[in-house]
């Protein structure tokens, strides 16, 4: 996987019986690609994406004056949503995604040519970032025009930069639920981790708001250690101590399960 | 389907054939593959070894362990028991695997894809792949070039998929019922793209439950049911072993112990009998001469379902009567195209 020389077929084969591919980095570049194509060529999927955190932004924050009136506050409420829209489009892409495009008959037909899991892995990652970018966009105009929430361009770079840190996690979960899991199965379980763990992460009521066990599960989980350090990069209000290493823990564990799923898969399985 | 798709060219072996060709080791090496689905064992202990430029039919009902086994060679899956090789390696590794190609389901193109597009996309994968405007002249596919792959015709979805096997300039490809569902003149054009790969020193694994098929392309016969290799030997051979005709007639008298009858049937509770024989006309001839009363005469070449069973439960008796009609036999087989509805027959 850290080869990324360009393919020389004629004088690889010479020494090692059998031509060198093009490398991990291009292959990756060339699912990200198609993935991207295939997706916008169904422009409704990408609407949607855009559409739902918009409309859950003149929902739930745009009425309530006390919160879209104070800086921080509507700060804090755009970066939650965010973050929820970010989980949930990474649990949905991936958990949902995946396990769908392990039903298509192309899928087997994908698994063998001659790319290791990388490069569609990581063009799935990719493309997914993309989108869920693509869906913050509305997000973050609204909170601009009719919020009070405010932030100078650094921050609001930190946020982009966090944000993808943060969706790591989720997006190795969403793996994990899609290869192991078939499609019919993926919906209900997304759905069943992704409202708790938003809940306790403090996305849809602030965590100031919680008893103190709550709280104390509330930071053990990925949603809150997210959050927090979105708002810390937003806004300047310091996260806990402990968010990033919550973070790290998660995304090891995670990216286990996720590798494991993929290594155990074979594709559709009858019994 | 206006232009016939020209013969594939060769693949040019610039890089690997050097390497391959004075040793002959095998491309593909299956040695006592073993693969369950829960209960089911859908390989049983199967070895099977094709060397560079050979050309194999892999026969066998549905269900018979033919896609379980091509997804073992690719890769796709693990063995239970026994060892997988491709071209050397362990197909499970992406390396081993820049040499092979195979074809998509045709109905799993990515709908939304150009053909253009799909092309270059599988092609990007391989080290040295075909262009892809002369792959798709090749194919006879160039018109249709920027059309999305949903709007293709099943025809031309099929020789997308050949020509996607094809991309990569493979020294093996795997081709599972490569022309099931395609009109006669389709289905000779692929024959010939994958006769002029073969012709230009290709190795090829050809699944199919057309005994045509097979008889048209290929020169070693693999017959496999129930998850265990039932014959493997060159084409000939097979089909003498399956060229099987079957007699039904309405007759109370019972047939079954006329001469050149290998097996004979009687649906319980009525006179409708099925006799296998290699000699059909000889055993129509005789039932006329002999003056026995029969009614409803109609002959049809076994179905390859029926020649499995013919070769597994009586195995003896049909190479006895394949051995003491010789002649005959190898007249009839020529002919003899053989159909594989019939499972419901029975």
């Amino acid at each position: 996987m850290s080869t990324t020389t360009r393919a020389t077929p004629a004088t690889s084969a010479a020494g090692a019986g059998r031509p060198a591919g093009p490398g991990t980095l291009r292959l990756t570049w060339l699912h990200l690609r198609y993935q991207f194509l295939e997706t916008v060529r169904v422009p409704i999927a990408v609407l949607g994406n855009l559409l739902f955190p918009a409309l859950a932004m003149f929902f739930f924050v745009v009425p309530q004056e006390a919160v879209a009136g104070d800086p921080v506050a509507a700060t804090t409420a755009v970066a939650s949503l965010s973050l929820f829209a970010v989980c949930s489009a990474s649990l949905f892409t991936y958990g949902l995604g995946v396990a769908e495009d392990r039903q298509l008959p192309f899928d087997p037909f994908l698994r063998s040519l001659p790319a290791g899991p990388a490069p569609r892995m990581v063009a799935r990652i990719g493309n997914g970032a993309v989108f869920a970018l693509f869906g913050l966009v509305p997000l973050t105009v609204i909170g601009w025009l009719f919020t009070e929430a405010g932030v100078a361009a650094v921050r609001l770079l930190a946020g982009v930069g966090t944000i993808l840190l943060v969706s790591v996690p989720f997006v190795l979960l969403g793996m994990a639920v899609g290869y192991a899991l078939p499609a019919k199965a993926a919906l209900p379980v997304v759905q069943v981790i992704l409202f708790p763990l938003a809940f306790a992460g403090g996305l849809f009521m602030p965590p100031q708001l919680f008893p103190a066990w709550l709280d104390g599960i509330s930071m053990a989980t990925p949603t809150r250690a997210g959050r927090d350090l979105l708002v810390q990069a937003l806004t300047g209000q310091p996260a806990y101590g402990a968010a990033w290493a919550v973070l790290a823990g998660w995304v090891v564990v995670l990216a286990a399960l996720a590798v494991t799923a993929y290594r155990r898969d074979e594709g559709r399985r009858f019994r | 389907m206006t232009t016939p798709p020209s013969p594939h060219a060769p693949p040019r072996h610039t890089a690997a054939a050097p390497t391959a060709a004075p040793t002959a080791a095998p491309v593909i090496e299956v040695t006592g593959v073993t693969r369950r689905f829960g209960t089911v064992v859908a390989l049983d202990d199967v070895s099977l070894a094709v060397a560079p430029g050979e050309l194999v039919g892999l026969l066998g009902p549905n269900g018979a362990g033919k896609s379980t086994l091509l997804s073992l060679v690719s890769g796709l899956r693990r063995p239970d028991g026994g060892a997988v090789r491709l071209l050397g390696g362990d197909p499970r590794d992406a390396a081993s695997r820049r040499g092979l190609g195979i074809t998509p389901q045709e109905s799993g193109l990515p709908a939304t894809l150009r053909v253009r597009e799909v092309v270059d996309f599988v092609g990007g994968h391989y080290p040295d792949p075909v262009p892809t405007g002369e792959l798709l002249e090749q194919f006879g596919l160039a018109d249709l070039a920027r059309r999305q792959t949903g709007a293709m015709s099943g025809g031309q979805k099929r020789r997308l998929a050949v020509a996607l096997a094809m991309v990569g300039r493979p020294r093996v490809v795997l081709l599972d019922e490569p022309t099931t569902g395609l009109d006669v003149s389709g289905r000779q054009a692929l024959w010939e793209a994958v006769r002029a790969y073969h012709a230009g020193g290709g190795t090829v694994l050809l699944t199919s439950h057309y005994l045509e098929e097979v008889q048209a392309l290929a020169q070693r016969v693999v017959v496999i049911d129930q998850g265990v290799v039932r014959a493997d030997a060159p084409l000939e051979q097979i089909l003498r072993q399956v060229s099987l005709r079957r007699v039904v007639v309405h007759s109370a008298q019972d047939l079954s112990g006329r001469p050149g009858v290998v097996r004979a049937e009687r649906d319980p509770g009525s006179d409708r009998q099925e006799v296998y024989t290699p000699d059909a006309d000889a055993l129509v001839r005789d039932l006329v001469l002999s003056g026995v009363a029969f009614s409803g005469l109609e002959v049809r070449g076994a179905s390859l379902e029926e020649a499995f069973e013919q070769m597994v439960a009586h195995d003896g008796a049909a190479r006895r009567a394949a051995g003491a009609m010789g002649t005959t036999v190898a007249a009839t087989s020529a002919t003899t195209a053989v159909t594989t509805q019939q499972g419901a027959a029975r």
